[in-house]
């Protein structure tokens, strides 16, 4: 029988189905940070169970740490306290931290395909709804909440209900000047902020092979915010050529025998998706999100929308209150709004080809005066390859900060954030109420794009800017 | 985990739709190392005034009809976003004992089951009536059965609902999913053989 590629990795990865009960699914790589995962451990602890598989559990310390001044201690008690637990945690239990110090640390989305840790073919957990970024590689990875990171560490394996197939195709090519989170802000326009709920999509399409893996990542990382459970792409040359050497890949014999495996994951060619959707790439021209949700979107060369125009009286009551919220006056431009801080980083887009594309469009140029920019890297090694290849003075030079790797004002958990009002192009996933720091105005937008308006001050089309 | 069988509670409503994660629990409430103590955070950035601890008048949790609500009354797609289970953490330690929904975000719905709070998906039509009901009627209480699966208005109305019969049956035994598991511990474990027999992982 014809099976997707989900269908193959679910079956290969199943402990016990049996009609009526939630399916004990095995888990081969558990992630690991410091914000779910205490009250994980010490329950594990108080029921006086252990980690099941330590060797296949990874820990990484990335959403409270800070991105300047490492040298010091953590200013902030609570986030001293939570990165010391997950260090005291990580050796009483006996898993692999990827600590402060340690080159290799970063964003636990970045670290974990860079490493080797994460693979073709595995069942991927973590207690942070981004997971879903390693099905980039033809992995099935889900977000947890800290109940399942506990049952993860107990059992090794998930209870889970076999989630239904969204087939995301894209018909047509990539416009110029449009990268994948461009592709991935349309998508979510399209299908709506729940479109994917109780799915796992798997994206498809001409488009999608173009795209280089740390593309298909930042695509495969917002999955979660079209409700998705997991997102999905069939891995390829450039897939099994992105893992060969990486630390934690299989070598020699193994390597072969991986590959092989591997190659038959992608779909049966009559396989069936529970739902299909099928949308233009043409359709990706850069993105900039207006509201509060990443679904509230629109293209660059668009209009801030009007709500009085809306029949429905739900979406006129939430657009009426995004706008409020971010202070935009329907009909505005998109060009013509003005930022007052640029963050490029994130699991979506801190990686080396996401830096690349920035510095391209900053090179020889300033920050826009009154505009704070900072890159945040998304790992150590990411910052490394990047000051190899003289980015970070590209970036330094234009006025930007070039800070350490972390989660960063993503989501303004350690000291990185928006004060009330400012306004800030992001290459982050979540343009929520407050998610940048209380008050915050988030534009979710590409590398190219954030960086572009840095130098500008305002956001601008990229297409047609010199 | 309490189990939850049937509960009569103060209802109160949030009128919005897609209420996300970080609306429901700030991020930086998330630095705690304890399970406990996240009441008071409940929808921060709504509920107090600036960064004080000053209640918000207009924001309907602070409203005193609805003091003491015990039963949250939401619309479609409640939860998005991240998969913090600091956020049923948060409503249950509030007093929330269940949730009244057309939908919520996937990984919020498990993690309020995991949690025994009762994340109950009602039609929108269901759902619409009973926004007007109890907007109309101050104190206005449900009854939420999960045994029957049913919520009971006031006056008397029934509104069936379904549920996943292993997450019902969970619920309403207040089962140790991890304990449930390793039930299964023989299984896992020449799961582990097989594996480990096959090259590549």
């Amino acid at each position: 029988m014809a099976r997707t590629m989900f269908d193959k990795i679910w079956d290969a990865h199943v402990v016990r189905e049996v009609p009526g009960d939630k399916t004990i699914l095995y888990i081969d790589r558990h992630l690991v940070h410091e914000v779910t995962s205490p009250q994980a451990f010490e329950s594990l602890r108080l029921s006086r169970r252990s980690v099941r598989r330590p060797e296949a559990t990874f820990a990484v310390l990335d959403h409270n740490v800070p991105t300047t001044d490492r040298h010091l201690p953590i200013q902030q008690p609570d986030s001293a306290l939570q990165v010391a637990t997950l260090e005291k945690n990580a050796v009483e239990f006996g898993i692999t931290l990827f600590g402060m110090g340690d080159a290799r640390q970063g964003i636990v989305h970045v670290t974990g395909p860079e490493q080797g840790i994460t693979l073709p073919g595995m069942t991927i957990v973590c207690g942070d709804s981004h997971t879903s970024t390693h099905g980039a590689f033809g992995a099935l990875a889900f977000g947890i909440g800290t109940s399942e990171v506990e049952h993860v560490l107990a059992t090794q394996c998930m209870q889970q209900d076999r989630p239904k197939t969204m087939e995301v195709r894209i018909e047509g090519d990539l416009p110029e000047g449009s990268t994948a989170k461009d592709l991935m802000l349309a998508i979510i326009g399209a299908i709506g902020v729940n479109g994917g709920n109780g799915h796992v999509i798997e994206y498809t399409g001409p488009a999608i092979r173009a795209l280089s893996i740390e593309g298909r990542m930042t695509l495969c990382n917002m999955s979660i915010e079209a409700g998705a459970r997991a997102g999905m792409v069939a891995p390829d040359e450039k897939t099994f050529e992105y893992f060969k050497g990486r630390p934690y890949a299989p070598k020699g014999e193994q390597w072969e025998a991986a590959v092989a495996a591997w190659r038959a994951l992608p779909s049966d060619r009559d396989a069936v998706y529970d739902q299909v959707v099928v949308l233009n790439a043409a359709s990706a021209v850069p993105q900039v999100t207006w509201g509060t949700n990443p679904g509230m979107v629109a293209p660059v060369d668009g209009k801030v929308p009007d709500p009085a125009a809306m029949e429905d009286p739900w979406a006129r009551a939430a657009v009426e209150r995004a706008l409020e919220y971010m202070a935009l006056k329907p009909g505005t431009p998109i060009t013509d709004i003005a930022i007052d801080r640029v963050f490029i980083g994130s699991c979506t887009n801190a990686r080396i080809e996401d830096l690349r594309l920035a510095a391209r469009f900053v090179e020889g140029r300033k920050v826009a005066a009154g505009v704070q920019a900072m890159v945040v890297p998304g790992s150590g090694l990411v910052k490394a390859e990047a000051e190899r290849e003289g980015l970070d003075r590209i970036f330094t030079d234009a006025g930007f900060e070039w800070r350490d790797a972390g989660c960063s004002m993503c989501l303004a958990m350690n000291e990185d954030r928006l004060q009330p009002g400012e306004r800030c192009a992001s290459t982050s996933n979540r343009n929520f109420e407050g998610r940048q720091g209380k008050g915050g105005r988030t534009h979710l937008v590409s590398p190219a794009m954030a960086a572009a308006a840095a130098v500008a001050g305002h956001f601008v089309d990229i297409r047609h800017w010199s | 985990m309490e189990p939850f069988t049937a509960y009569t509670g103060v209802v109160m409503p949030l009128d919005r739709v897609n209420v996300d994660t970080d609306q429901i629990i700030p991020q930086r409430f998330l630095r705690k190392i304890a399970r406990t103590g996240f009441g008071p955070d409940l929808f921060a950035n709504l509920r107090y005034i600036g960064d004080s601890a000053a209640p918000n008048p207009d924001f309907v949790l602070n409203l005193p009809r609805y003091a003491g609500a015990s039963v949250l009354l939401a619309r479609a797609n409640f939860g998005c976003g991240s998969s913090r289970e600091h956020a049923p953490w948060a409503l249950q330690q509030y007093g929330f004992r269940c949730l009244i929904a057309p939908s919520y975000a996937d990984i919020f719905y498990n993690n309020c089951c995991a949690n025994g709070l009762l994340p109950v998906v009602l039609p929108d039509a269901a759902v619409d009536t009973l926004f007007g009901e109890v907007e109309a009627d101050t104190g206005y209480a449900l009854r939420v059965d999960l045994v029957n699966q049913v919520v009971v208005t006031p006056r008397g109305e029934s509104h069936a609902f379904t549920i996943d019969p292993f997450v019902k049956d969970s619920l309403v035994r207040g089962l140790d999913a991890i304990g449930w598991t390793l039930q299964f511990d023989n299984l896992i474990g020449a799961y582990e053989e097989r594996r480990a027999a096959v090259a590549g992982v």
